[in-house]
């Protein structure tokens, strides 16, 4: 019997006309672990939705076909009903969390069924252990981080023994580190029980290696369902977009593609390409064509002994401390150059947003000091709060929505609200950018391709890359980074603790590092695929460093 | 300020314990006039906190409360006629006409001032030291979807207050003038319903609109549930006593009379014990 079961469902949410969702057929097995994987809009999170019973009890809307959850039809119970069979998550951490401490939060789900106290207890006390937060149990969560209320809101989705976890995008606000361990711990809950799980994802490296079958979305149709390594194979054919970097790397030197960083290694070592033989190899000897493009004008010049290019930005011994609390910042000193592209990297809580704001003077530093060349432009993570005007020409001139590439006279008459996200996170560039009067020295982005697909960061790197100004952009996103950056600078605790080229500082660990990277082990500085074909066929001409990043 | 829990005997109390005993705190506080032993009331409280290791947040509490405590006594002595002890005449003035401030009137709104700074800090003292979820689960016995609401509103503050200040931090990031405040106050609006509706969402998946009432809570009293709810019984009689015994009493008008006599001091001094008394056990509680 399925967990799922989902038969020609067709919807379409209220005040549209084009269906969310569109003859969707398929069935979950218990114990089955399923990704579903498409571009923004293709309706994976609807398809979430209907799964948890949202669609269509809460979204209201048009909805035809049958989902039946463990034996409960959607139509006759709503999510209250299929909360005792179902456990969902969502991407903000910070509207799932609705109770004052940790123990109240994972007990909610199961008071609301009205399950003994003793029963309550040790479910509590189970899940805590399960997912390592019994240190939590008592700290109210409006103190956690976003990992940490990730976590916890997973326990309340887990702790009723659910048949089956519905997650849309779990990871999408986390760290790389925070977001490995929750997919880790899906996959023991998965192991460990028979829990089914239907995780919708964009990052597809992060977690196809764990995955039993794979589902692509396009156009509110599953137009793939398959399992990861034959879903690979079809999206080299049909959907390029949708390939994790290691199974391009895989094609590039013609292996048939596998999900996850352990078995594309095992498969390179089968097909005797040993990246291990070029490990080692000096940064500086990798392709020329690869090497950063922006910036290097005033290192060169630099080296030549001319004379040296003012900074942009300049931090000097800049530490940021809480009257009652940590150390957000500890004695950091960075420059970044005129045009040099720059990310920050640090799992959460390192401090990266702090810098961005030290650099756009919305904090003092305690001690030390901040130099710009110029006006500092910062665009915060969440677009939205920028943009408070009812038309998108109240919002920016023309002259700035054209810069950020959005077509002004199509967009001017429409409220900002009803852009897709890419086009809000445009538009609230061209906010920040301005009308050119006061033309920005630096640009500094918070986090800017959370929950972005493919398709949307490659937007956004070429659009950063075609900036005049210096860029600053803090980020998790190790694959965004590779294809924008032309330096890293790897954030722990308040301080740098590297900073270097974007090829040393990501090939060289596993956490902050890109899939190749992973693949490769670092082996010659390689970051993209292209590169790493690259480095196992060294006769090969490398292609240009700044790919796609799919 | 918000509930974190710690290592107190009143935080080790249950929650209908902490809770009736800031209740009957601020009962007292309600009931007693005289000023010795009003003073005691409002120092059993500072001392509790202090107990309960939230002494530093009922200061700031204090500090807070201070500007209404005394803008209370300065209006009771501008508008009460009341009294025979003139000590200033102020004359015509606006608004309230011919203004003598008597004695009396300014020793009863430095009264009704420091009633009010204490029920404040009974306030401040539930706040900190009772577990709202607990509170939670006692009343959705009775009212469930009132009592998440009260508790999701505690909840909901500090996520609104960090969109507001993400809202402004935005603005100021935009070059040339600043949007309008009304255009700023329809998206913070907007970006509250946003908010609204996800944990609505996140409410409706965790079974909420099926709850059932749940079942009761059974478990044994400690010393602590104990202590607390006899202390505030017996802090609520003293308070009685006080009041309609004439153990502590108190007029303030047409003369003052305020005695700190005999019983005063002892109703003071039995408040300030039954109080602070819950507080000397300590046993299993980190030092």
């Amino acid at each position: 019997m399925s967990v799922l079961e989902l038969e020609n469902v067709t919807y379409t949410y209220p005040g549209t006309s084009r269906p969310a969702l569109e003859n969707v057929s398929l069935g979950l097995a218990p114990g089955e672990l399923v990704v579903v994987a498409g571009a923004s809009g293709s309706g994976k999170s609807t398809l979430a939705r209907v799964a948890s019973g949202l669609v269509p009890h809460f979204h209201g809307g048009i909805f035809a076909g049958r989902a039946v959850v463990a034996g409960l039809d959607t139509r006759d119970n709503g999510p209250g009903q299929l909360a005792r069979v179902l456990g969902t998550l969502f991407q903000d951490p910070e509207t799932q969390v609705v109770m004052g401490t940790v123990r109240a939060e994972l007990s909610f789900p199961l008071e609301n069924r009205g399950q003994e106290w003793s029963a309550i207890a040790r479910a509590v006390e189970e899940t805590a252990l399960a997912l390592g937060i019994a240190h939590l149990l008592d700290r109210p969560t409006g103190e956690l981080s976003g990992g940490e209320l990730q976590r916890v809101a997973l326990g309340a989705a887990l702790a009723g023994r659910p048949q089956l976890v519905v997650l849309d995008e779990p990871t999408s606000q986390l760290d790389p580190v925070a977001g490995d361990e929750l997919i880790g711990l899906l996959r023991r809950c998965n192991e460990d029980s028979d829990t089914a799980i239907l995780l919708v994802e964009h990052r597809l490296e992060r977690c196809l290696g764990s995955a039993d079958r794979v589902l692509a979305m396009d156009g509110g149709r599953i137009v793939c369902d398959a399992s990861p390594e034959a879903f690979l194979e079809w999206a080299a054919q049909s959907a390029p977009r949708l390939q994790t970097p290691g199974a391009k790397l895989l094609g590039g030197v013609g292996l048939a593609p596998v999900a996850g960083v352990k078995r594309a290694r095992a498969a390179l070592r089968e097909a005797g390409r040993r990246a291990g033989d070029v490990a080692g190899e000096e940064v500086d000897e990798a392709p020329a064509a690869d090497r950063p493009r922006v910036g290097l004008r005033a290192r060169l010049a630099r080296r030549r002994g001319a004379p040296p290019v003012a900074p942009a930005l300049a931090f000097e011994h800049v530490w940021h401390e809480l009257r009652s609390g940590p150390t957000i910042l500890r004695d950091v000193s960075l420059q970044v150059l005129p045009g040099e592209r720059v990310a920050l990297m640090g799992r959460n809580g390192a401090g990266k947003s702090t810098l961005l704001r030290h650099a756009a003077e919305l904090m003092e530093p305690t001690r030390g000091r901040v130099r710009n060349s110029g006006r500092v432009a910062l665009l915060l993570q969440n677009p939205n709060d920028y943009l408070v005007h009812e038309l998108v020409a109240q919002e920016a001139p023309a002259s700035a929505l054209s810069a950020v590439g959005l077509a002004a006279a199509e967009l001017a008459g429409r409220h900002p609200r009803e852009l897709s996200g890419g086009e809000k996170q445009r538009l609230a560039l061209a906010v920040v950018l301005g009308d050119g009067s006061d033309p920005a020295a630096v640009v500094c982005l918070d986090e800017p391709t959370r929950g972005m697909d493919r398709d949307r960061k490659d937007e956004l790197a070429s659009l950063l890359g075609g900036l005049e100004a210096a860029v600053l952009v803090a980020t998790h996103d190790p694959e965004f980074v590779a294809a924008f950056a032309d330096r890293v600078v790897l954030l722990a605790d308040g301080a740098p603790i590297a900073d270097g080229p974007a090829r040393e500082v990501l090939a060289g660990g596993s956490y902050f590092a890109t899939e190749t990277a992973r693949i490769l082990g670092g082996a010659g500085g390689a970051l993209t695929p292209a590169e790493g074909v690259a480095v196992l066929q060294p006769t090969v001409s490398p292609a240009p460093r700044r790919e796609a990043i799919a | 300020m918000s509930y974190r829990r710690r290592s107190s005997p009143l935080h080790s109390a249950r929650a209908g314990a902490g809770g009736s005993y800031c209740l009957g705190l601020a009962i007292a506080a309600l009931m007693i006039s005289n000023p010795l032993a009003l003073g005691a009331v409002a120092l059993a409280v500072l001392v509790a906190g202090a107990g309960a290791r939230v002494g530093r947040e009922l200061l700031r509490t204090a500090l807070v409360a201070l500007p209404l405590a005394l803008f209370i006594a300065v209006i009771n002595a501008l508008v009460t006629r009341d009294g025979l002890t003139v000590i200033v005449r102020l004359g015509d003035l606006p608004l309230v006409g011919h203004t003598d401030v008597t004695l009396e009137a300014t020793a009863y709104g430095g009264v009704l001032g420091l009633r009010a700074m204490t029920v404040i800090l009974c306030g401040a003292l539930y706040t900190a030291a009772v577990d709202p979820d607990e509170v939670l689960r006692l009343f959705r016995r009775v009212s469930f979807r009132s009592a998440l609401t009260a508790t999701l509103a505690t909840r909901m503050v500090p996520v609104l207050v960090r969109d507001s200040r993400r809202l402004a931090e935005a603005q100021r990031c935009r070059p040339g003038r600043p949007p309008s405040r009304v255009a700023l106050l329809r998206a913070a609006s907007s970006g509250m319903l946003d908010r609204a509706l996800d944990v609505a969402a996140a409410l409706e998946v965790r079974g909420y609109g099926a709850a059932r009432r749940p079942p009761r809570l059974r478990r044994p009293y400690s010393r602590h549930d104990l202590a607390f709810f006899a202390a505030a019984v017996a802090v609520v009689a003293l308070a009685v006593a006080a009041r309609f015994g004439g153990l502590a009493p108190f007029a303030a008008y047409p003369t003052l009379s305020a005695p700190a006599d005999a019983g005063a001091v002892a109703v003071s001094l039995a408040l300030l014990v039954c109080a602070l008394l819950p507080f000397a056990d300590r046993r299993g509680v980190d030092r």
